[in-house]
């Protein structure tokens, strides 16, 4: 795709080292791709967990029913995203990292890992969940999904705070990324929130 | 209830009554079931009930002579979850506190060739009755048991489950189908 403004590819024949010096100093940003379904994400994550806090806090109405059949619709929207993120950070890696210290380099890669976990985990965990209450999944009113468990209220009791609890832990993490991110532009001035936000760069 | 003519009990029967079953004639009640599935903005809805009564007199060879009857206690509804299940016990939907009961009395009992017949009866659910045709086929199982498994759809409305901003059928469909299974011992 070509689309790192470094346009590393082209440079072949340079040793990592030089590639990396080379990459630093062009600050590259993620693909054109990677930022859009990274903010598309994090919209849907964020307009999910309003919308999940919402429709349970709300009493039962035709209207509930329907922000209940779309929070699972966008839940599923964020798992294909996640998948085509991964799928596309496979093709495309992630620009190299900034210099930071290795403990704060190895909390990014583990709060990252963690969020891809989470963003495929958690719409899994909601359908498994509408499966255990007797309740079919029709992906946008179009596509229906299979039930993965059969009716069973025991088990859709711990599946409910299975699904709260990864929710609450994805809060968490999402928190730490944002602060992280904020304190690495504020703070570190290293540039790498704008790999993320391209329109920030200072050229 | 009129008591209707029913097999002789089995042991199994017998004990399942004096262990308080829910005094079901002839029906072998725990491993029978009187399930639903409803369409919620698009997608199934499963659920049963737990406690209803029948009284069956099933003659294959005499179908004519068949009788069926059914009593369903509709606050017993076995939904998604405690609050949906207390939703569907309000006046606007089944309104368990006025009419705790539905009913079904078969009326006609006709073979329709080998192993399938039609039971047309009357459905009263919150003081509404219509008349309904359940198809039902019959098999036997290991145990020698006759097991009749039969299907039906009802609109929820024509009893009026479902009132006001709830008869708004793109959240919950009209169409709800009524599946039973009902073991029965075999005649001694």
């Amino acid at each position: 795709m070509g689309d790192y403004s470094g346009d590393m590819a082209t440079h072949s024949t340079e040793s990592t080292a030089e590639l990396r010096d080379r990459a630093r100093a062009a600050a590259p940003v993620y693909t054109r791709t990677a930022i859009a379904l990274h903010w598309i994400a994090a919209l849907l994550i964020v307009c999910n967990l309003a919308l999940g806090v919402t429709m349970i806090s709300l009493a039962l109405s035709p209207f509930t029913l329907r922000l209940y059949a779309w929070h699972k619709w966008i839940g599923i929207t964020v798992f294909l995203t996640a998948a085509a993120r991964l799928a596309w950070r496979w093709a495309h890696p992630a620009p190299p990292a900034v210099a930071m210290s290795a403990w704060r380099r190895r909390v990014a890669a583990g709060t990252h890992a963690a969020l891809y976990v989470l963003m495929l985990a958690i719409p899994l965990s909601g359908w498994v969940y509408s499966s255990s209450t007797g309740v079919s999944v029709v992906y946008l009113g179009l596509v229906p999904l299979p039930d993965l468990v059969g009716k069973d209220k025991a088990l859709a009791g711990v599946l409910k705070a299975v699904h709260a609890a990864l929710n609450f832990t994805l809060l968490a993490l999402v928190c730490v990324h944002v602060g992280a991110a904020l304190r690495h532009h504020a703070a570190d001035r290293n540039g790498v929130l704008p790999r993320m936000l391209p329109f920030l760069r200072p050229d | 209830m009129k008591m209707l003519h029913s097999f002789v009990p089995s042991l199994a029967v017998m004990l399942m009554a004096a262990s308080g079953g829910a005094g079901a004639q002839g029906v072998l009640i725990d491993r029978s079931e009187i399930r639903f599935v409803a369409k919620q903005t698009g997608g199934g809805v499963e659920g049963r009930f737990r406690r209803w009564k029948a009284n069956v007199d099933f003659r294959p060879k005499d179908p004519a002579k068949s009788r069926a009857a059914f009593e369903i206690e509709l606050a017993s509804i076995d939904l998604a979850s405690e609050e949906t299940e207390s939703e569907v016990r309000r006046p606007a939907w089944f309104d368990t506190a006025k009419f705790p009961v539905a009913k079904f009395e078969s009326t006609t009992v006709r073979g329709l060739g080998g192993d399938r017949y039609e039971i047309d009866g009357r459905l009263s659910i919150k003081g509404v009755t219509r008349d309904i045709s359940v198809p039902v086929a019959l098999k036997t199982d290991a145990g020698g048991n006759s097991v009749a498994e039969g299907q039906f759809t009802v609109k929820r409305l024509d009893f009026r489950i479902g009132e006001g901003m709830w008869a708004d059928t793109d959240a919950v469909a009209n169409e709800v189908v009524i599946r039973i299974r009902m073991v029965l011992p075999p005649v001694q």
